[in-house]
């Protein structure tokens, strides 16, 4: 929580190992402490890092967390997601930029304090929340509000404000294996050694652990393929030339540098899906258990280096993640010769996100560990053959991570025990919106959607949306359906709507977030979003006809059909979805007719007013006042 | 033994290593596209491209060929799905073709006629963007930009010089190029590098030479793009 210094760019460019792979991590570096990343700075950083200034500019436009002006000394950004909206995140905003005198979007005039919104930050259960200059503040009210006021009119720097403000409980109503037992660091690695690679590789595959990012690819499968594939030391040592990876999108040239290590384990912890909010918890609370999971997989594919993709609203989890590693290392869990193994070396290093979803998509993620733009790669190659540096690399979620720990440390048996045969173990899913009780609820796989809202005390209950906007939205005729792989897959969010709730309104807000977050590399998402965010927009203005509800339904399928990755596949999902279960919440806002144009006609002839001063019936279209 | 998979319903024989686009092109069948280039590494963006391989969309300037692979391209539904992309690109910009210098010779207007665009369907976005005349030959028109970076990939890994990027992100992205200024002024751009004619529309285009053939007697003027040898593409050069 520094207050902005002079900014040492030479001195972050070094700690970053001159890297132009890092430039993530060193833009993040800058932001912090400068503020702002002014266009001079490209021009250093180009000429430090030795590649050109387009590359650098390419980089710092595209992350939200970047920007050019000032936002003064106090950046709050709000928490967009409709859950924040349905507990009053409107109102409390305005009661915030009323009592700082501003409006949002513009810095303060005293250059002092700039409000915006941002995507969910992952505190759901908490609900509103904000990120001042990065750091999370949970539970909004107004007497948060009047405290921060004060405490910004002050001018109070950050790291003196009431450390009550930064609290953030982990709200775990249900434990598991995962989150209810103790662990003992080293337990699983010891097992690990013990039994051989081979061996932990074959309680992997019969724990039949799938991915817990909601894809549920094979995780046995994925090391597999991984450990098989021929990372650069091993390319060396051919006789013929090496083989050469196509680059990501198709052919830029990596700048990567390799580092030793061929082989990378990469976890996935950029939890950007609105209403999932359950690798907080066990990056807070079980960091160890995930840890040690990327170690146990270190050892099975033969890597030296591992990356932690932490997205960067979870800012504040930093300090406390680096101490568990250094605790690690001190232990001899981390490090060279890993336990006394000689040989078993691999170390682990976090690197922060910039506030950008498509981030969470794997290849993406790569792309922005090595220091470009979120944007996915052509696939295949997939990261298991041509990941982190066009090396080998092994993306899991952090959950696949814990639960791979157990798995090495008791074996597949007792993990395949609980769930069901195609989706075994448990699953944390993060509940959200019109319930007593918010929070994580760690349940076996195939439980019902009826008894998680019986749990957490959702009588009420109309709709939930479950796996966030990406996944699918049920309505209480289909309570009884299950979590799991082959019935509803999740990577974790479970937002409970009630009866009052208006799912047009659900299903407009997540187009508004898609349109955000689309990364703007295919035509069908940069523009398709766009479009979908722009017709609900149309509705709610009163300007809807069963025109424009065809219309979102062909722009669905050409999203499905084209779209370059996963974001694009469903990001019309929410509106489908809700237009098919609740025609109501659409039909009432439909006008009887045909077609509707967005144009208004009345509207366009404002300025002619404002000009010459008229506002008489005459100045206005017949039939539109 | 020459390896070989069926493309609506044609064999179609390609080597190891080459894209269903290359494979198809070199049999002098097209396939629809805009960011791809026959002298450029596939960069798979405008999706214009997709054709069902054995049940499953792909793009197939990205995907390789193989051997037995049942490819379908020109059927009803990808043909309306391509229709969709061209006027989602005509509305996400500002393409005003009856003043516009490329008229006759640009691939998005080819295209579009190709697929029997007749109305840009969707409401246009008329989104405010800057045109760059700062250099004293070459004119950056962003109202036309599509962004398949054919640009970027010609300045980049032909010219060696990094003149171009894309900046932004989603709706927002935009071309930029690599100067303090912004300015392509401010650039080492020449008029003889491949970035200044590699241009699918008139984003980028040499300045004083926009009428030298006059319209009615341009590329696309009297042929279909499908028909018209635009650097390789759409003609066989295995036979």
């Amino acid at each position: 929580m520094s207050d902005y210094d002079v900014c040492d760019l030479p001195g972050i460019v070094a700690r970053w190992n001159n890297d132009p792979a890092n430039l993530v991590q060193i833009l993040r570096n800058v932001q912090e402490s400068c503020g702002t990343i002014p266009s001079d700075t490209l021009d250093q950083l180009a000429k430090l890092l030795g590649v050109p200034r387009v590359r650098i500019e390419a980089t710092a436009s595209f992350y939200h967390f970047f920007h050019a002006e000032s936002h003064g000394a106090y950046e709050i950004l709000f928490s967009d997601n409709i859950i924040d909206h349905m507990a009053g995140k409107e109102a409390l905003k305005r009661y915030l930029c009323e009592r700082l005198w501003l409006e949002p979007r513009k810095l303060s005039e005293d250059g002092l304090v700039y409000v915006d919104d941002t995507a969910d930050i992952g505190l759901a259960d908490q609900a509103p929340s904000m990120l001042v200059n990065g750091h999370a503040v949970p539970s909004l009210d107004h007497s948060r509000l009047d405290l921060i006021a004060e405490l910004i009119r002050n001018k109070k720097p950050l790291a003196d404000w009431p450390p009550m403000l930064f609290e953030i409980p982990d709200n775990i109503r249900q434990g598991g294996p995962l989150t209810g037992e103790a662990f003992t660091p080293g337990a699983a690695l010891l097992a690990t050694i013990a039994r051989g690679t081979d061996e932990t590789l074959a309680e992997l595959d019969a724990a039949n652990l799938r991915g817990r990012g909601g894809a549920g690819f094979k995780t046995a499968t994925k090391w597999a393929s991984c450990r098989k594939a021929e990372g650069e030391s091993l390319l060396r040592k051919h006789a013929g030339p090496p083989q050469v990876f196509p680059g990501p999108l198709g052919g830029e040239p990596s700048e990567a540098r390799f580092s030793g290590g061929a082989h990378y384990v990469v976890c996935n912890a950029d939890e950007g899906e609105p209403g999932t909010f359950k690798d907080r918890v066990l990056l807070n609370s079980h960091a160890d258990l995930v840890f040690e999971g990327m170690t146990v997989c270190a050892r099975v594919i033969g890597a030296k280096q591992g990356l932690v993709y932490l997205r960067g609203e979870y800012r504040n989890l930093l300090e406390k993640l680096k101490s568990v590693l250094a605790r690690r290392r001190e232990k001899g869990l981390l490090g060279k010769n890993i336990l006394g193994e000689a040989g078993f070396d691999f170390d682990i290093e976090i690197h922060l996100g910039a506030g950008a979803y498509i981030c969470g998509e794997e290849s993406a993620l790569i792309e922005s560990l090595e220091g470009k733009p979120g944007k996915p790669r052509n696939r295949p190659p997939f990261p298991d053959r041509c990941g982190y540096r066009n090396q080998p690399t092994v993306v899991n979620n952090v959950e696949t991570f814990a639960c791979a720990a157990r798995i090495a440390e008791r074996g597949g048996a007792v993990f395949a025990a609980s769930g069901t045969p195609q989706s075994t173990g448990s699953k944390l899913i993060s509940v959200s919106g019109d319930c007593a009780r918010p929070g994580i609820y760690e349940v076996p796989f195939g439980v019902t959607v009826r008894q998680i809202l019986i749990e957490c005390g959702a009588e009420d209950a109309h709709a939930v949306q479950v796996s966030g906007p990406s996944g699918t939205c049920i309505s209480f005729r289909e309570f009884d359906r299950r979590i799991a792989f082959e019935d509803l897959p999740t990577a974790g969010a479970f937002m409970v709507f009630s009866r009052e709730r208006d799912m047009f309104e659900v299903a407009r807000n997540f187009t508004h977030f898609f349109a955000h977050e689309s990364c703007g590399f295919c035509t069908p998402c940069r523009v398709g979003t766009s479009l979908l965010r722009n017709t609900m927009d149309k509705l709610a203005a009163g300007k809807g006809s069963a025109y424009d509800m065809n219309e979102m339904k062909n722009i669905m399928r050409i999203l499905q059909d084209m779209a370059h990755c996963g974001l694009g596949h469903t990001a019309a999902n929410p509106v489908v979805q809700t237009m098919e279960k609740f025609p109501d919440a659409y039909e009432k806002r439909l006008k009887k007719l045909d077609f509707e144009p967005a144009f208004d006609l009345d509207g366009a002839l404002q300025t002619a007013r404002l000009i010459t001063g008229r506002d008489d019936e005459w100045a206005h279209i017949a039939g539109e006042p | 033994m020459t390896k070989t998979f069926t493309l609506d319903g044609k064999t179609i024989p390609f080597e190891e290593g080459e894209t269903i686009m290359e494979a198809a092109a070199a049999a002098g069948v097209y396939i629809p596209h805009l960011c791809h280039h026959p002298e450029f590494k596939p960069h798979g963006s405008c999706k214009l491209c997709t054709v069902n391989i054995g049940g499953r969309l792909g793009a197939s300037c990205t995907n390789k060929a193989a051997a037995g692979m049942v490819v379908e391209s020109e059927t009803e539904a990808l043909n309306a799905d391509r229709r969709a992309l061209t006027q989602m690109l005509f509305v996400e910009g500002n393409h005003i073709c009856p003043s516009c210098e490329k008229s006759g010779n640009c691939q998005l207007q080819a295209v579009a006629y190709h697929l029997g665009m007749l109305t840009p369907h969707f409401t246009h976005f008329y989104p405010a963007r800057d045109i760059d005349a700062s250099h004293p030959d070459v004119l950056i028109e962003r109202n036309r930009c599509i962004l398949c970076e054919l640009c970027v990939r010609a300045s980049r890994d032909v010219d060696g010089k990094n003149i171009f990027g894309i900046g932004g992100r989603g709706i927002k992205a935009r071309l930029i190029v690599n100067s303090a200024s912004g300015r392509l002024a401010d650039t080492n751009m020449s008029v003889r590098d491949r970035a200044a004619e590699v241009c699918p529309t008139g984003a980028i285009i040499p300045k004083r030479h926009g009428f030298t053939v006059p319209i009615g007697r341009r590329l696309y003027d009297h042929q279909s793009i499908a028909e018209v040898p635009v650097a390789g593409i759409g003609r066989p050069k295995r036979d």
